[in-house]
């Protein structure tokens, strides 16, 4: 049983839940950019929540069935096709479980919000494992390489239960306007002038379309040093999937799910946990506003 | 022989939150961090999923809804003996790179340290180097040595690509770049010595501890 990949679209992985625990030897996690869709999909054919599926983004993959398989989209809406080998297309749900038959193509489009499909497969895409994980690290060039045309991927036979009676689980889309997102200040909040703080959380930012699995790229104004910090030089520290990192441009940058380990440059804020798949959907020119949480001594 | 009982010390001078599933923990040095490091992953905390020893630092990952503050009393209460300066890791294989010192900066190390040069390339190959943490990217080791006099900061702006192989210096740290990928290195030289062995576990040839010592090749 295998899937065989007939196109691609800009970028399509394969993706768990990614190498955690590494960090101390320079192996970033990975995975997922948006790990709850991903685990969605899982749940949605039976899969265990560490399955190997597809991450799709802008959409354009088109796959076909050798054999009878159960998947299920989620992540980005919008036009997902099922192709019979007669040529008849039909519309295949989001986020329920779809049969195909030997020989159908699942076509999932471009999506009309969000930015990341993912595609779970019942057993799981069996990808050579690295490390523990079949995830493609696109900064460490770690797992399976970017899908390409005529790629065979082999469906693994690991499924954590049967197929969920219920024929559709309610989510709801990714929001298309303005985004909100909550996001603890510091560890380097106070490498920063107040003004900049200001300017952080109390005005939007335009996503830039220079953004990617590594991290996305934010457009505002130039958020300054503290006249203490100016050209002060950080040493390496680690930083965390969602860390809100300032270059010498004083252009925010978000870590997304292949961000290096270390980073020489001070983190500003951190998105919750949970806010990182949030962040993940959101597509170029989309406005993020960034809400903090209470700052916490330790 | 009388036992003389080590005195043990606390290392954490800060703990900053990193988001709501980390804390950045501060300590004076490469050493206080490798410390750290090895205590708890001798004795993690409850949840403990990720360590990321640095250089004055380790960030500690947990899980969402992890207590931060049971977790940074935790860490708080950790107590090493006090490291002395690149003794903290266990002195592991010496490892020979052989290198080119044909650095894009190895002039501008030279002005920046006040040597020349040869002399650069005989203070860098002059001594035994020990990885110090990994970090950045898969096979990058922070080497540290125990001569100060190549201190030298980053580049104020970062190259776009780096070849593989580039052998660099940026703060008190010299380090081999194991994949092209952007950086802000000094590069002074090169080596075809491999740092990443994906047939390997751990496929890193530089893992803390690992030492190594640098020669000089001709082109």
């Amino acid at each position: 049983m295998s899937l065989r990949v007939l196109a691609t679209g800009v970028l399509a992985t394969v993706q768990d839940l990614g190498r955690p625990g590494r960090s101390d030897l320079g192996v970033g996690v990975s995975g997922a950019a948006d790990r709850r869709s991903l685990a969605l999909a899982n749940r949605l054919v039976g899969n265990g929540s560490d399955a190997a599926g597809l991450e799709v983004t802008a959409g354009g993959l088109v796959v076909r069935a050798e054999g009878r398989l159960v998947v299920a989209v989620t992540g980005a809406t919008g036009p997902v096709l099922v192709r019979r080998p007669s040529g008849r297309l039909r519309p295949a749900g989001l986020a329920r479980p779809e049969v195909l038959a030997l020989g159908d193509e699942l076509r999932v489009g471009a999506p009309d919000r969000g930015l990341r499909s993912y595609v779970a497969v019942r057993g799981g895409v069996d990808a050579p494992s690295v490390l523990g994980s079949r995830s493609t690290d696109l900064l460490a060039g770690l797992g399976p390489p970017p899908l390409r045309p005529g790629d065979v991927l082999p469906v693994g036979d690991e499924t954590a239960g049967p197929v969920p009676a219920s024929d559709s689980v309610p989510v709801s889309a990714p929001d298309d306007g303005e985004v909100t997102v909550q996001a603890v200040p510091g560890p380097r909040a106070d490498w920063f002038c107040d003004d900049a703080l200001r300017v952080l959380f109390g005005r939007p930012w335009e996503v830039t379309p220079d953004s990617n699995r590594v991290g996305m790229r934010l457009r505002g104004p130039v958020l300054d040093r503290a006249p203490s910090h100016v050209d002060v030089e950080l040493p390496s520290e680690g930083v965390a999937r969602g860390a809100i990192q300032v270059p010498a441009s004083g252009q925010p940058l978000v870590f997304l799910a292949d961000h290096p380990v270390t980073g020489g440059y001070p983190v500003v804020a951190v998105l919750r946990d949970r806010e990182v798949d949030v962040a993940a959907q959101l597509r170029p020119g989309q406005r993020l506003r960034l809400r903090p949480d209470p700052v916490r001594k330790f | 022989m009388t036992e003389v009982a080590l005195p043990t010390t606390s290392p954490v001078l800060g703990v900053r939150a990193h988001g709501d599933t980390g804390l950045l923990v501060e300590v004076a040095d490469v050493a206080h961090a490798l410390a750290l490091h090895a205590a708890l992953r001798a004795a993690p905390p409850p949840g403990l999923l990720d360590l990321v020893p640095a250089a004055r630092s380790v960030l500690v990952r947990v899980p969402p809804g992890t207590d931060l503050a049971a977790l940074a009393a935790s860490v708080r209460a950790v107590r090493v003996e006090a490291p002395a300066a690149g003794t903290a890791v266990a002195a592991g294989p010496i490892v020979d790179v052989p290198v080119v010192y044909d650095g894009a900066d190895l002039a501008s190390v030279a002005a920046l340290t006040g040597l020349t040069p040869a002399e650069v390339v005989a203070v860098h190959t002059g001594q035994l180097w020990t990885v110090a943490f990994a970090g950045f990217a898969p096979g990058f080791g922070y080497l540290a040595g125990a001569d100060a006099r190549l201190t030298v900061p980053r580049l104020r702006v970062p190259r776009t690509s780096v070849p593989a192989g580039a052998v660099g210096l940026a703060g008190e740290f010299s380090g081999i770049y194991p994949r092209a990928s952007p950086g802000g290195w000094q590069l002074i030289g090169r080596t075809d010595h491999p740092m990443w062995r994906p047939d390997r576990d751990p496929p890193a040839v530089l893992t803390p501890g690992v030492r190594v010592r640098f020669s000089e090749r001709a082109s």
